[in-house]
């Protein structure tokens, strides 16, 4: 376990780095983590997914009508419309007693983009560990014969 | 928490794919960066030994990830941890599965890289980094047929 506390060797261009700045990325990042954090635990149930694939249909949807194909009450379509609202994934605006909601793409394409990052980042690797992979084998084979 | 699964099909046979991801010298093959030059690899391929990757990107700075591996079963299957060190601060640890299945001409791997959070968001986002990633994407998309 000794290595969970392996001393990170110090980065000459990290040092350079002013405190400010390291305080600025910092802060940064941890507000846009928390930002990906509620859309991927929004995006997380089943019934809040096809709400907003119905959403994604229609241009907009009165509560009434994204409650209908559910075979739960409308409290509890409520609650799932509360966590989308608060991850940003929905307005919900009021006229009368009628309360129309519409979809807000913004925070999903957040999330698309960063698991994009992230795919990226591991397709180039296991690209150059597959030619790696194969070239030993040819080598391997070119040994036996 | 999120996490990304990739799957690739490799002419070559179980046992060379997991010496490719286990060792110092496949690790250093694969695993750092597509351009600039990998300063040390170090692998301990057994549950409990590290490894250890540092490596310097083209705009001059230099990165390290390391980890711990937490499960080897040989040749099909490898679980570890990681994470980055040696940069602006130590973020949080994330884990890599390895999955290796025979198949016809070679062997099937599954990547899963789980637990992702705050550390890949943080490097995404940090100098030379994005560049780094950029770079990638542009790559990647001149290859890829779209």
């Amino acid at each position: 376990m000794t290595c969970r506390n392996a001393t990170a060797i110090p980065c000459e261009d990290a040092d350079k780095l002013t405190t400010r700045s390291v305080w600025l990325i910092l802060s940064l990042m941890e507000n846009r983590q928390k930002n990906l954090d509620r859309t991927f635990a929004a995006l997380g149930d089943p019934t809040r997914r096809a709400i907003l694939s119905n959403l994604a249909r229609h241009a907009s949807a009165s509560v009434s009508e994204l409650a209908e194909p559910f075979a739960i009450k409308l409290p509890a379509v409520m609650k799932h419309l509360g966590v989308l609202d608060e991850a940003g994934l929905i307005t919900r605006s009021k006229s009368g007693r009628v309360v129309t909601v519409r979809l807000r793409p913004g925070p999903m394409r957040d999330a698309m983009a960063w698991l994009r990052r992230h795919e990226l980042f591991w397709s180039a690797r296991l690209d150059r560990l597959t030619a790696y992979a194969e070239r030993k084998e040819l080598e391997a084979r070119g040994q036996k014969e | 928490m999120t996490s990304l699964t990739l799957v690739r099909r490799i002419k070559a046979p179980p046992d060379i794919v997991f010496e490719a991801v286990t060792t110092a010298e496949g690790i250093a093959h694969w695993w750092g960066p597509d351009a600039g030059p990998v300063l040390l690899a170090k692998s301990d391929p057994r549950v409990g030994g590290c490894y250890r990757l540092r490596f310097r990107m083209l705009p001059g700075t230099e990165h390290e990830c390391s980890g711990e591996f937490l499960v080897i079963d040989p040749p099909r299957r490898v679980v570890m941890s990681w994470r980055w060190t040696g940069g602006v601060e130590d973020p949080g640890e994330s884990q890599v599965e390895i999955i290796l299945r025979a198949i016809g001409d070679g062997t099937e791997l599954t990547f899963t890289h789980s637990r992702l959070h705050d550390e890949s968001t943080r490097r995404s986002h940090e100098e030379g980094w994005a560049g780094s990633l950029g770079k990638l994407e542009a790559y990647l998309a001149g290859r890829a047929p779209t």
